[in-house]
């Protein structure tokens, strides 16, 4: 048994003018051949009648595309069928073939994964199609688009490089201190070693902007029950998203609407209101809605127009910093609306007729624009990759302050070994046979 | 050993074997044949006896076991810990360089210990004459002078003898062959072409279509030597002086002192005349005319190769070394050549010293068959017969200490095998001997591997200090160490325990340590007297200050302690590597495993791993080429398999 030959919709489901159906796996083609009367050929689009090979029943009139491996996305053949999106005809195609002994449905994500395992891509490269798949902004869009482009597998693979060349020169004066190598060797390598560490630390200082943009910007609705916070995230999804009742706190735990605001992805969480309470439930709802309030990108500060601005010191401590005050019900009171503490922005609206909510959510695109924007286009759009990232700086830190004094070389190239692994998590696996390669072209070894 | 008891010669040994035959057939019938007298040979030979297998030693010349083939040279950085290791395990080596070193020196005296690295250049015959008395010590173990034609097999492709060149049927249940590189020997000279597997000695060529025949992947390797010169035309003055440490730290941890006299070596180098020359004569090289197809090692570059490679600089060092107290032979470290004689002559005149230094033997390239190491299992047991070990420069290294230490095991190994026993199996976490078997036997090699301390993964804790801690209980339960060597280990083992206790048990305020001028952070937490020794401006005398009752710790065991205490942050650190390490260490892969069974392998990844055939995990993933992703797919694979297996069993 060979690896298996796997199949799925490619396409969305539901009706469609086009729906695409694709194989992968050694018998891709065989079975595609058998299905269409001829033999795919290699990034040829052919106009087919595909039928039931063992009925011969016609299941519709295609597109069949074919890619030999290596030279496919998944790195083995590849069949595309493009087909009318019709229930009925994928239902009928996929029914076919799903009664073939060679082939499996993919799990979620296979094609891809065996795109990694074949070597066709890196571990960025397939992170960035799932992230490409999952966009539902522009923002997004072009991130993952950079990030499937090799921004980051190209940057790590020059860190990769320039970290490679300083352990291999540091461990050329370790392994072969009884050669003639340069005297400055040692100095030099620590002044590299600087440089890069400069550089990765200035890419992590980003403020977490890919991951936010990724993630989605996380807004939190705040303020004390019944202001109306559940009635102004539905006006802001237009749909009801959270149960709205004129009783005091209806809303014990955070409810959830992604937004595209400009392009940019908001994740705004509606939040129980915050007052003293005895209830143990809401008492929790609104330890969380604190503890969210604190953790968020951004928070939107809601008060009835009412009680505005008497109610905003028992805030003050949230009202500061990435914050928008929304005043609603401006339809029962015109209230003054100078600016709030700390000259944060003071919005009238009403959730019940709309009154100033295109203003609103202006205001929160542009905050959000200005918080993803900050600074150069990011690289690092994953925890995973900060976290690999800051052991790297964190061990060039340590090497560093190792370097200084030159009583341990050992220890301080321990501390470059462990800043190479930790790169390595990102893109892929060391060989020290890479690290002889550099030593012995870099320098005459050998007595 | 035994026949002999003094220094052996050829037709000594022979006549008693041949006495020793006629008083019995059953001497026909051995547990181990170790084929090869150089240094894997002799260790190969040596574990064996020592484990309890009756063995006997093939080798062409009685008189050259134990030679020193290239530069009279033992040690040197990750080498030296390799002598270490084999020393824990109670080879000879370690003693046999401490008989005749005649210059001792601590390589990276300066850096730390983790990467000192012991080094002696040696006097070529006390070494030959320490590794030959050395064997003789060894009960079990017999020599005979003759070569192997071939391997005797079963019906079932397991060894069953050899047949020799002088006729001799001997039986044995199992081999190490440590014929170096004389299989297919070829020794070039200019484009002059010797067929020999040293100068002047015979090549191995039976042995070497045996292989071929049983399907062995063979590749071809080069190396090359330098000219040896006569030291009473070398004018010394004016040259460089490099003198040996005083005092010399011993090789074995059983040698107390060194007691041979010690010299100096001097040191010189090429000009650019030199270049010049070479450059000139660039096509008559072996090596650049085409005529050598194997390849060379990049750490050892012939004098073209540095020409050529390295145009820019003005100067090679060469290391004069002494071939041996009594000996005018001079080896110059630095100049390995294939340029024809008159050539190597004229480069002599172009370099400081060496103007009018007579030419005693002109250097060579020798190109040698090796067996790809992927076909051995990590005991170094050939997949494809069982019964076979292979040892040395077969496998595709290059020099004494990896030949040696590769030997060890292959005997000890070949011998626990025939007890019914288990392998002696170094991890890479335990032993650089670990570090390079698993290197060979799982990615191979594509020049002659030589062992260097990058190639460990936890360096920090593969020390030449503390190659007895590593080892020698491994040793001990294999059966590989001689009671001198356990008593002298338990007792250090004892004080080193007890002065660490004593250090974890001492314990002082940060306020008491600072009133006696040992500046630390003021938080108000206890230091032991081993926290403290840790501090790099602080060393055991100094704690001895601090408490009075460690001063009766003694020089050695002080040394040690200072050691680790320097590294305990790290080894903490490396622990957890070492688990997780070990953890994918422990996930062994079916012997039979097919690949083809596992799907989501690409044909690229399926084929390295069917020719490397990994034991482990954590040696899969080493392979060039077998992704992290591949990894993952061949755990689950093995995972699952497993408990498929234990489903089926229960």
């Amino acid at each position: 048994m060979t690896a298996e030959t796997i199949y799925a919709l490619s396409s969305g489901r539901g009706r469609s003018g086009v729906a695409v159906i694709r194989l992968s796996g050694p018998a891709a083609w065989a079975i595609a051949g058998a299905m269409i009367g001829r033999t795919p050929e290699h990034r040829r689009i052919m106009r087919c009648d595909l039928t039931d090979p063992e009925s011969g029943e016609l299941l519709d009139n295609s597109l069949c595309l074919g890619f030999q491996g290596p030279g496919s996305f998944t790195g083995e053949d590849v069949v595309e069928f493009h087909v009318h999106g019709g229930l009925a005809v994928i239902a009928g195609v996929m029914g076919v073939l799903g009664r073939q002994a060679a082939l499996r449905m993919a799990e979620p994500g296979e094609f891809t994964r065996r795109a990694f395992e074949n070597g066709r891509m890196d571990l960025t490269g397939a992170e960035a199609i799932g992230d490409l798949i999952d966009a539902e902004t522009d923002a997004q869009r072009r991130q993952a688009l950079r990030q499937g482009g090799g921004a980051l597998a190209r940057l790590c693979e020059e860190w990769r490089d320039r970290l490679m060349a300083a352990l291999a020169h540091w461990e050329a004066a370790l392994d072969f201190s009884d050669e003639e190598l340069p005297e400055d060797l040692e100095r030099a390598t620590h002044l590299a070693v600087m440089a890069l560490r400069k550089e990765i630390t200035s890419h992590l200082s980003d403020d977490g902007v890919g991951e936010r943009l990724r993630d989605g910007l996380r807004l939190v609705i705040i303020g004390p029950p019944n202001a109306g916070k559940s009635s102004l995230l539905n006006a802001l999804a237009a749909r009801d998203v959270a149960i709205v009742a004129d009783t005091v706190g209806t809303t014990r735990d955070v409810l959830e609407v992604h937004l595209d605001l400009g392009g940019y992805p908001v994740i705004v969480a509606d939040t129980a209101g915050l007052r003293e309470s005895e209830e143990p439930v809401e008492r929790e709802g609104i330890r969380r809605a604190r503890q969210r309030a604190i953790e968020a990108d951004m928070r939107l500060a809601v008060f009835e127009a009412t009680e505005w601005p008497a109610a905003w010191p028992a805030f003050s401590e949230l009202l500061t910093g990435n914050c928008i005050i929304a005043v609603n019900k401006i339809d029962l009171k015109a209230p003054p609306l100078k600016s709030g503490p700390d000259g944060v922005a003071v919005h009238g609206v009403s959730a019940r007729t709309g009154a100033g909510m295109g203003g609103l959510l202006k205001a929160i695109g542009d905050a959000a624009a200005a918080s993803l924007q900050a600074g150069a286009m990011p690289v690092i759009t994953r925890a995973r990759h900060r976290e690999a990232l800051s052991a790297c700086a964190d061990a060039l830190a340590a090497f560093e302050a190792r370097a200084d004094r030159l009583d341990h070389p050992e220890i301080a190239g321990e501390d470059l070994r462990i800043s190479v692994r930790a790169l390595a998590r990102i893109t892929g696996r060391v060989d020290v046979e890479d690290l002889l390669d550099v030593i012995f072209r870099d320098f005459c070894i050998g007595k | 050993m035994r026949f002999i008891d003094s220094a052996p010669t050829d037709s000594y040994i022979s006549a008693m074997y041949q006495k020793a035959c006629t008083q019995g057939a059953k001497l026909e019938t051995w547990d181990v044949i170790v084929i090869g007298g150089g240094h894997a040979g002799c260790e190969a030979s040596a574990a064996a006896a020592r484990v309890g297998a009756r063995t006997i030693l093939l080798t062409h010349r009685i008189e050259t076991i134990g030679e020193m083939s290239c530069n009279p040279a033992i040690g040197g950085l990750g080498k030296g810990q390799l002598v270490r290791e084999i020393d824990a395990l109670d080879g000879i080596m370690g003693r046999a360089i401490d008989q005749a070193g005649i210059q001792f020196r601590m390589l990276n005296r300066s850096k730390g210990p983790a990467v000192r690295g012991p080094r002696a250049q040696a006097d070529r015959k006390l070494y030959r004459q320490a590794v030959q008395s050395l064997l003789c010590d060894h009960n079990n173990l017999a020599i005979l002078a003759d070569s192997v034609e071939d391997l005797r097999l079963d019906s079932a492709g397991r060894v069953i003898g050899v047949r020799t060149a002088a006729g001799r049927t001997l039986a044995c249940r199992a081999v190490v062959v440590t014929t170096g590189t004389f299989l297919r020997g070829c020794i070039h000279v200019g484009d002059a072409q010797i067929p020999a597997g040293r100068v002047g000695e015979a090549r191995t060529v039976g042995l070497a279509y045996t292989f071929k025949r049983l399907g062995f992947r063979l590749g071809r390797l080069k190396t090359g030597t330098p000219p040896r010169l006569d030291g009473r035309t070398i004018s010394w003055s004016g040259l460089e002086s490099q003198p040996a440490d005083d005092p010399p730290v011993p090789f074995s941890y059983m040698t107390d002192r060194i007691t041979v006299p010690q010299i100096a070596c001097h040191i010189t180098g090429t000009t650019p005349a030199t270049h010049d020359l070479i450059r000139e004569n660039l096509n008559k090289s072996a090596i650049y005319s085409g005529q050598i197809q194997g390849v060379g090692p990049r750490y050892c570059p012939s004098l073209e190769d540095k020409v050529v490679r390295f145009g820019e600089r003005e100067r090679h060092q060469i290391f004069l070394e002494p071939e041996g107290l009594d000996d005018p032979v001079i080896y110059p470290n630095g100049i390995s050549t294939s340029l024809p004689k008159d050539v190597q002559l004229k480069v002599l005149k172009t370099i400081p010293g060496l103007e009018r230094a007579h030419m005693l033997q002109p250097g060579y390239a020798i190109e040698y068959d090796f067996v790809d190491p992927r076909e051995l299992k990590p005991s170094l047991e050939a997949r494809r017969v069982p019964g076979l070990y292979l040892a040395g420069q077969i496998n595709g290294t290059t020099g004494y200490e990896e030949a040696a230490a590769q030997g060890l095991m292959a005997g000890a190994n070949a011998a626990q095998a025939v007890s019914g026993s288990e392998p002696l199996i170094l991890d890479r976490a335990e032993a650089y001997t670990g570090v390079m078997i698993d290197d060979l036997v799982t990615l191979g090699t594509q020049e002659p591997y030589r062992m260097f301390t990058s190639r460990a993964e936890y360096r920090l804790r593969l020390r030449a200090d503390n190659a007895d801690q590593r080892l020698t209980p491994r040793g001990m339960a294999a059966g590989l160490i001689s009671a001198p060597r356990s008593t002298a280990f338990h007792t250090k083992m004892a004080a080193l325990e007890l002065g660490r206790t004593q250090l974890d048990a001492l314990t002082m305020t940060p306020n008491a340590l600072k009133a006696r001028g040992v500046s630390i952070n003021q938080d108000g937490v206890r230091r032991s007297a081993f926290e403290i020794l840790a501090y790099s401006e602080v060393d055991f005398a100094r704690v001895a200050q601090l408490w009075p009752e460690l001063a009766d710790t003694s020089g050695p065991i002080q040394a040690q302690l200072e050691i680790e205490a320097i590294y305990q942050g790290y080894m903490e650190r490396q622990d957890a590597d070492i688990r997780a390490f070990r953890r994918d260490v422990a996930m062994t892969i079916p012997d039979n495993l097919d690949y083809d069974d596992i799907p989501g392998l690409s044909a690229e990844v399926r084929a390295k791993l069917e020719a490397a055939r990994p034991a482990t995990i954590g040696s899969a993933a080493r392979i060039s080429g077998v992704t992290p992703a591949a990894t993952t797919v061949l755990l689950g694979y093995v995972r699952r398999q497993a408990k498929d297996a234990r489903r089926l069993s229960a």
